[in-house]
């Protein structure tokens, strides 16, 4: 009999053959908010505060400005990009080498690097959370954590009030990293975009 | 395993009690997650996410056979490869076996429970397969080189959940303790524990919101990685993901016992414990510590032994550890049922061990009013003997073990049932 | 109301003072309280020590002698809450359900539960004037839902000045047989107790069950702690003119 076989004949026999079916889930937990959302921003930009990462509010307009000046202040000289980072983020960069994750930086590259721009897939204000999922302008996963400094830019409306309705926009197929706090020496810094 | 037999747990808390320092560390970091987790006030729905977590586990364990296969088919769909592992021994072959495959002459390992449960380190290391733990994320990387860190083609690491609807692994990282998961190595083999399946997707809403408060007192863990086979072009090229049985099946077997299976390894019941805050992991053994050790250990592994039998004692049954697991395991209950395995594995002993003989012997006198009553008075006169000043100071027997460090007061000489009977007259 | 006293086998032998003082304070608020003959011991020990058998034979003899009562009032936390909590659990191990049936028939009543809940009294007339100090009994408090009843009872009492003992609600290490299969934690655990209660300038530490009292009675008497033990049901039986229960 083969190992699959065995472990599934194994659970089987310890479920016995009068299976009751399990109770239903019991979902009353906070599932989805009626928070305005003005109320969630600033939740989320508090949480993210709370964590030890430095957070700003922009306008979209001042974005670029806003990503040079976060750059700036870090003494960053050096970033990795992915490789579908809007360009007008970049527009700004003052003495600060962008290198495109393409082709992929090898390990040697995104060592020499000092930070990563990236964007968010979602973002949780209860938790502080920035969710990323390999898609527009968040790169692959080892371009993100291997960086010693991370800004990320998050668009108000991908920020969601509660746990459950990050999970339910998220789609769990996509490698998904979800970064909370700055965690060791590497620092997180959030730009929160108003739309 | 070779050598002496483990100690009882009696045996190693008495070695661990005498280490001042550690029981002043262990205090310590009890203190912090008390303080963390009152820093960050419990949500309004806690008790229902509790609920909830209870329920999703539950559903997991009773359905395990069909969540395990519908993973399998969801993980291969995605481009990962599901191989299955009966005991310990199987899945460190099976591990190996990967490792060399991939040409990998280092492998970093991370320090998760299912990587310690099958001394994976040992067997590799055994194989000539360098280990080597995974980077602290964020470190300077130009120091990987020198610490023996970086990229590895095989990285090992152990999952905390499995989806069975989607085949996603996920990866949960406290601050701390940085797992093998991350996007470097060419290879990654995943391993876990068939019960840590769930059935949904949106069942993560749940458990990572339980998990993350119970483990670190925060509100989220630094960092959490979801992965769904493979991925072209961002991180390992193969996955493979090894579910491994080990004595599981046998606890799912207990319809009482098997509430353990239900665990997250969050840890919060040991933080909360006053046993295990003045003993530490050692006496509990090599692998599961703590209350959740203490029911899990005997039940993977079967009380025959001496070592494994005591696990059930090892606790006041005071409940701190009921009180605040996340997924509402009734670790005293537990607890108590084991102890009645452990008593019932003993009764068929040609020699039945002193305790059966003087616990059935109670039980015998006490289940008839007339001998009790006899049994009484002669128990008040003898100890109204034995006792000096109003106190006893030594009694013999499996009872010194009260007098060792505690007096006991002299019964008076008119039970209450006595002065009862006095009164109505 | 009639009222079956229920005194455990530990309370008879040990401490007959704690059974009186619940009859007395029972007779006091005006209910008739009888002591039906025949009983023994709940079993709890045996239970939660794994003795199954043992302990379903000590439930069926209980539970003989009980059935019928209008109420069952235990001044034992813990036998009060074996015998509410476990002996429906003794039964299905036993698979014995006339068991489980006459288990779950029983009205039992911990003392201060039944007090606040059923005779909705939290004072009882009790004249204690010194300072005392509580501590919860956990794994019954747990079983019972007991919360801050016996605080309470206490508060109401006149003359008795409550200190709050740091870290209450963590056990005292005595947990059954936990006492003398893991002495060496056991004692641990108590020491730090102690420390707490001296730490609270109390004259007297209190609690729902002799168990716990006797283990951290025994400490404190071995360390010559100077506060004394009593039994809360002690305490809510002293009235003026009646001195310090010895
Ligand atoms: S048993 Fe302990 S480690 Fe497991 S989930 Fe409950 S509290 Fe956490």
């Amino acid at each position: 009999m083969s190992a699959r076989d065995e472990v599934l004949r194994r659970v089987r026999s310890a479920l016995g053959d009068e299976r009751k079916p399990p109770p239903p889930v019991p979902r009353g937990y906070a599932r989805r908010s009626a928070e305005p959302r003005a109320d969630v921003v600033a939740l989320f930009t508090e949480r993210v505060a709370e964590g030890g990462a430095a957070v700003r509010h922009v306008g979209a307009d001042e974005l670029a400005t806003a990503v040079a000046a976060a750059l700036w202040g870090r003494e960053v000289k050096r970033i990795a990009v992915p490789a579908d980072v809007p360009y007008g983020w970049l527009a700004e960069l003052d003495g600060v080498r962008a290198l495109a994750d393409s082709p992929p930086l090898d390990a040697a590259a995104l060592a020499a690097v000092d930070g990563v721009v990236t964007g968010c897939a979602a973002a949780i204000a209860p938790t502080g959370t920035v969710v990323l999922d390999g898609g527009r302008a968040q790169g692959r996963r080892a371009l993100v954590l291997a960086a010693a400094r991370h800004l990320c830019v998050v668009h108000a409306d991908q920020i969601t009030a509660t746990v459950p309705e990050a999970v339910a926009r998220l789609d769990p197929v996509r490698p998904l990293t979800w970064i909370t706090g700055p965690r060791g020496a590497r620092g997180l810094e959030v730009l929160v975009v108003e739309d | 395993m070779t050598g002496a037999p483990a100690p009882k747990f009696a045996a190693a808390a008495r070695v661990a009690l005498a280490d001042t320092r550690a029981r002043r560390e262990l205090r310590a970091a009890a203190a912090v997650f008390g303080r963390r987790r009152a820093a960050v006030p419990e949500p309004p729905d806690w008790e229902a996410l509790r609920a909830a977590g209870h329920a999703i586990r539950d559903a997991a364990l009773l359905g395990l056979d069909a969540h395990l296969e519908r993973l399998e088919r969801a993980v291969t769909q995605a481009g990962g490869t599901v191989h299955w592992a009966a005991d310990a021994a199987q899945a460190r072959r099976v591990v190996t076996a990967l490792s060399r495959a991939a040409g990998a002459d280092r492998v970093v390992l991370d320090d998760s429970l299912p990587v310690r449960e099958l001394a994976l380190d040992a067997a590799l290391s055994r194989a000539g397969i360098t280990t080597a733990g995974p980077p602290a994320r964020g470190a300077d990387p130009g120091g990987e080189a020198e610490d023996g860190g970086g990229a590895a083609r095989v990285a090992v690491a152990g999952v905390d959940f499995m989806v069975a609807e989607t085949g996603t692994l996920v990866f949960v990282e406290a601050g701390d303790e940085p797992r093998a998961s991350g996007g470097e190595a060419e290879t990654l083999v995943a391993v876990a524990g068939i019960e840590t399946v769930v059935p949904e997707w949106r069942d993560m809403e749940v458990l990572l919101q339980l998990l993350p408060r119970s483990l670190t007192g925060e509100r989220m863990t630094a960092l959490v990685t979801c992965l769904t086979g493979v991925v072209p072009g961002d991180g390992p090229r193969e996955v493979h993901l090894v579910l491994v049985d080990n004595g599981r099946t046998r606890v799912l077997e207990d319809e009482i016992g098997r509430d353990a299976l239900r665990c997250i390894r969050c840890r919060a019941c040991h933080h909360v414990c006053p046993v295990y805050e003045r003993t530490g992991g050692a006496p509990y053994g090599p692998v599961h510590t703590g209350p959740i050790g203490a029911i899990l250990t005997p039940q993977l592994r079967g009380v025959e032994s001496a070592a494994a039998a005591s696990l059930p004692y090892a606790s006041t049954l005071c409940g701190a550890c009921a009180d605040v697991c996340p997924v509402r395991i009734d670790i005293p209950e537990v607890l108590v049922h084991l102890r009645g395995e452990v008593v019932e594995s003993r009764r068929a002993r040609p020699v039945p061990p002193p305790e059966l003989v003087l616990m059935r012997g109670l039980a015998w006198t006490m289940g008839e009013p007339r001998r009790y009553e006899a049994a009484l008075r002669r128990g008040t006169r003898w100890a109204r003997l034995a006792a000096r000043g109003g106190r006893i100071r030594r009694l013999p027997g499996l009872l010194g073990a009260w007098t060792d460090a505690r007096d006991l007061p002299a019964p008076p000489a008119e039970p209450f049932r006595a002065w009862w009977a006095r009164r109505r007259r | 109301m009639r009222v079956a006293l229920f005194v455990s086998c530990f309370d008879d032998a040990m401490f007959p003072g704690t059974g009186r003082a619940a009859a007395a304070v029972l007779e006091r608020l005006g209910h008739e309280v009888v002591y039906p003959p025949g009983q023994t011991c709940c079993g709890q020990m045996h239970w939660t020590t794994g003795y199954r058998q043992e302990a379903a034979r000590l439930a069926r003899a209980f539970t003989e002698v009980f059935t019928g009562a209008d109420a069952v009032v235990a001044p034992s936390a813990s036998c009060a809450a074996a015998v509410r909590a476990d002996h429906p659990r003794i039964a299905r191990a036993a698979g014995d359900p006339g068991l489980a049936r006459a288990a779950e028939g029983l009205a039992v009543h911990e003392f201060t539960e039944f007090l606040v809940d059923v005779l909705g009294v939290a004072d009882v007339g009790a004249v204690f004037p010194h300072r005392v100090t509580y501590q919860p009994v956990c794994r019954a408090d747990r079983l019972l839902a007991t919360g801050d009843r016996p605080l309470r009872l206490l508060r109401a009492v006149r003359g008795l000045d409550l200190v709050e003992m740091p870290g209450a609600g963590e056990c005292c290490g005595f947990g059954g047989a936990f006492a003398m299969k893991n002495a060496d934690v056991s004692v641990a655990m108590v020491a730090d107790k102690v420390g707490h209660i001296r730490d609270t300038g109390a004259e007297f530490v209190c609690a729902a069950d002799n168990g716990c009292l006797a283990h951290i009675g025994g400490a404190l008497s071995r360390l010559r702690g100077g506060v004394r033990v009593l039994h809360l049901a002690e305490i809510l039986a002293a009235t003026r003119g009646q001195g310090v229960p010895a």
